[in-house]
Parts: C-alpha cells; structure tokens; sequence
C-alpha cells in the first residue's frame, strides 16, 4: 500500500524531530535540510537509513545530494513506491 | 617529592546505581545502601543468565536527556555526559580558554550496547539498515569525545583504557596534563554501560560475577568471609581538575587536593592479581612518593575490593604491606558494596568518594559484611560512616582491573 505525500511528510517530520530535536511542525516542505533544518551529512544519512525503512523504498546515495529540500524528498520517497 | 603545580578537585559529577547525581549517590552511600536489583527483563528466561540482577542506574539516562542526545551516544557516553555537565556547573562552569582545557574519560570496555544492538540490526534487517552512527557510538573513546564537544575542550581528549582501573588512570593522567602545563582544567573520569545480557553472561562465564541471585542487595559483600564475586553496575564519575594556582585565581571552592599517583602492571596474568600483591604494593608506594606524604599519614584508604574471594584477600595483604602497623586504625571503605562495580567508571567514582570522605571528614561504610574474613585483618568501616581526623588528612584510592592495572591515588585534604 502507498503512502500518500501527506503521510510521507509527516513520517519525515516524525524521523527528522527525533534525530534533531526540532519539532516536528517546523519540518515543513519549503524547508532545506541544510539551511533551515542545520542537518549535517552524518544526520542526512541517519534520516535517510530511517526513512528506507519506515516507507519501503531505496534512496540511493547518488540521489541523495539532490534532496535538498523536505518537498524533494518527499516527492522522490512517493515516487520510488512500488 | 614536591610539585610546582598542585592538582585540585573543583568540581564533582556522577550518575551512579545510588543516584543520578553526586550529593544524592553521597547520602545514598554514607546511609548505608545497596544499589543492586533484580532485572526486570526476560534475560534470565531468554538467555539462560545464571545472574539475575546488577546495580543499574537509580535514574535513567531517558528521565535526564533529549531524544537526539539518547540517540546519538551510546549509553556509557550518555552517562558521562549527565556527570560532566554536574561536574563543570559544580565547579561554577568557569570560564576557560578551550585550549587550556582538557578532557581525559575512560570506558573499560566502550559503547558495547550500540555494537551489540547494530549487530541485531544486521541480522534481522542487512547491513542498508546499520545506522550511520554506529562507529561513532561504539568507538571506546566516544564518551570523552563528547565530553570534550559539550565543553569546547581543545587542549587534548584521551581515553584510557585498563579495565576497572580506566577511571581512576584517567584522573591521573588529567593530573600529569596540568602538571606538565599541557591544561589548566581537565574535566576527567570514567563511565560504563554494560548492562546487557553479553557482557553479564561473559562476566558470569569467567566466574567472577557473585549469584547470590536470592539476595541481590546482599550480593556485594567485599571482606566478608561469604563473598562470591563481584556486582556488576553501571554509571560515571567525572571530576573537574584544575591547577591550585588556577583555581585561587578565580576563587574557586576547593574539595581536595590529588597530591599523588601511582601506576604499575603485574605482568603476571590475564585476569588473576599477581598473589604476592607486589604490583599492587608498588603502585601505593609509587603514589605516596609521588605526593611526598608518609605512610603514617594516611587516614582512610578506599579499596578496590570488588567482593571477590581472591582479589580482595590480595589487596588487603598489600595494603598491610604498605602501610605496616598503621593499617591497624586506617578507616578502610568497600563502597562497591553499595554501589556495584562500575568497572571503567569505578575508580573515578571511588576518587569522588575520597574526596568527600576527606572534605566531609566521614569515611563511608562497607555493608554486608555479616563475618569479616579472618585473613583480611584491616580496620574496616562498617555499617554506619566513621569520623575522619581534623588537620591536614591524607587518603589512598586504589583501582585495579583485569590485565594487571594497578592504579593508586593519594587525596590529600585542602
């Protein structure tokens, strides 16, 4: 069964508070992992290993580079549903 | 001998099986309590552990952390981590050039949690499943690394690893750093996690690990002539160390001073104290020479005395070798009796508790002791604290561990 984006974000937003500690509403689509959310590639990592799990799919490490905002890995993580 | 730099505790910091902080596991100890429970898990059914409790943390790393802490450190970092933000507010979180601060904080074995549970990750799931920050948290020098982020210490960060004896060598050598003029401060102890039932099962299978799995309060028992073995805990004693000249300057309050220290190796086996005591014997004589102060000078001595048959019928046959007659009215403390064996974090520990009993003038007792073992013929303080002396006293910390680490400490009082 796919998740919805809806429910992507807010299993994202679940994985991205616990490992930063922000609340969960501040991960918001417009959001850079980088700039706004201050993720490190350690944590990056982390969130990605975390979120293969929760949702199913493979984020390969090529594609992640190109996440940059919570909405890109949103829209790749519902994309890559089987 | 004289050194032109004396070494001064100025802040103290614990989370230990009697309290999650130092003046709550110090009423705990001089009260007379055990820390050791029965585990409320399915270890015992699972596993078929043929020891059923330990003396784990009376608060948990969970009530005092954030989640992002908890999940980034492995719990013997965590520990070290509540103990040395005590520590540093303790010692009136002083302002210091990072590159004039040390860190120096053991493990005795590392982040074996975190290996154990990335292990089970693999099995059950692959390796795309292993966190990222798995080798960050094993790693056996995680704890001071973090200490030494947390503080923005920059002058060095070291960990010592030798069994039980890691925390007390990490304050001694924080105390050659300051001594050298390599620090000013050097926040330094130990701390240890192995409550898990791999570590337990393989303490156990080396028989060292007391099964009185009927009276676990009543486990620890060093001197007594029904000792079995050791407790297992689990904890982290930090300790804020600083020139005397440092700390007169900003006008710190002063616990104690570390006036000595003594380190030596048996060479002689794996796990067994050379029997004679010689490596035992020449660490306290190294640390009274080292401190300048006679025998006859010591008032109260905290043994290492882990409660098992042979190593603490040893250390009490050294500690009459050095001290002679004297030992005869030596107030001599067990205090793993209450606490467990913290293993790395032990010594460190043990340190803070011989700085209390110096600055409080209250040796703490040794519990459980129904028979004193009649070859162990030392003045043992037991039950209730004794009364130390006024005046200038002096005390011996001793820390010992498998691999033939023997690591000896003189406190002096201030």
């Amino acid at each position: 069964m796919a998740y919805t984006e809806q429910e992507i974000l807010s299993g994202l937003a679940e994985i991205v508070a616990e490992e930063t500690g922000l609340p969960a509403d501040a991960v918001q689509l417009d959001k850079s992992f980088t700039d706004d959310l201050d993720i490190d590639s350690l944590s990056m990592m982390t969130i990605v290993t975390l979120a293969e799990e929760k949702f199913d799919v493979r984020i390969p490490d090529d594609e992640v580079k190109n996440l940059a905002t919570v909405g890109d890995a949103v829209t790749f993580i519902a994309g890559s549903q089987a | 001998m004289s050194h032109p730099t004396d070494v001064v505790v100025t802040g103290l910091g614990a989370t230990t099986p009697l309290g999650g902080d130092v003046r709550s596991t110090w009423a705990a100890a001089l009260a007379g309590e055990s820390g050791a429970r029965r585990f409320e898990n399915d270890w015992v059914e699972k596993h078929g552990l043929p020891v059923e409790f330990a003396a784990m943390l009376k608060v948990k790393a969970e009530d005092v952390l954030t989640r992002p802490e908890l999940k980034r450190m492995d719990p013997s970092a965590q520990y070290a981590i509540i103990a040395a933000r005590e520590a540093w507010a303790d010692a009136g979180s002083p302002e210091v050039d990072g590159d004039r601060l040390g860190t120096v904080v053991s493990s005795g074995i590392g982040g074996i949690i975190t290996t154990l549970d990335s292990w089970d990750t693999m099995h059950e799931k692959g390796a795309r499943r292993v966190l990222p920050m798995t080798v960050p948290m094993l790693m056996p020098n995680s704890p001071v690394a973090y200490v030494s982020l947390e503080f923005g210490a920059r002058a060095g960060a070291h960990a010592l690893v030798s069994a039980c004896a890691s925390g007390a060598e990490a304050i001694g050598y924080a105390v050659d750093m300051i001594r050298a003029g390599r620090a000013d401060i050097v926040i330094a102890g130990g701390s240890e996690a192995t409550i898990h039932p791999m570590p337990i099962g393989a303490f156990a299978a080396s028989r060292t690990l007391s099964l009185r799995n009927d009276d676990p309060e009543h486990a620890s028992r060093p001197y007594d002539v029904d000792r079995d073995g050791f407790v297992i805990g689990e904890g982290s004693g930090i300790v804020v160390l600083e020139s005397a000249e440092h700390a007169a300057a900003r006008g710190a309050r002063v616990y104690a001073r570390i006036a000595g220290l003594g380190l030596s190796a048996d060479g002689y086996h794996i796990t067994s104290p050379e029997p004679s005591g010689d490596g035992q014997i020449r660490a306290m004589r190294s640390a009274l020479k080292d401190s300048g102060i006679a025998a006859e000078e010591i008032v109260h001595v905290n043994a290492h005395a882990t409660s098992t048959v042979v190593g603490d019928l040893i250390e009490a046959r050294s500690i009459r070798g050095v001290l002679g007659d004297d030992a005869d009215h030596v107030a001599l403390s067990a205090t793993k009796s209450m606490t467990g064996h913290l293993l790395g974090g032990a010594g460190a520990l043990e340190t803070i508790f011989t700085v209390l009993a110096l600055h409080d003038r209250l040796a703490p007792p040794t519990i459980n002791v129904e028979t004193p073992d009649p070859e162990l013929v030392l003045d043992l303080v037991r039950d209730t604290p004794r009364a130390l002396p006024g005046g200038e006293i002096a005390a011996i910390n001793n820390s010992f561990g498998f691999g033939g680490h023997n690591v000896a400490l003189v406190v002096t009082s201030v």
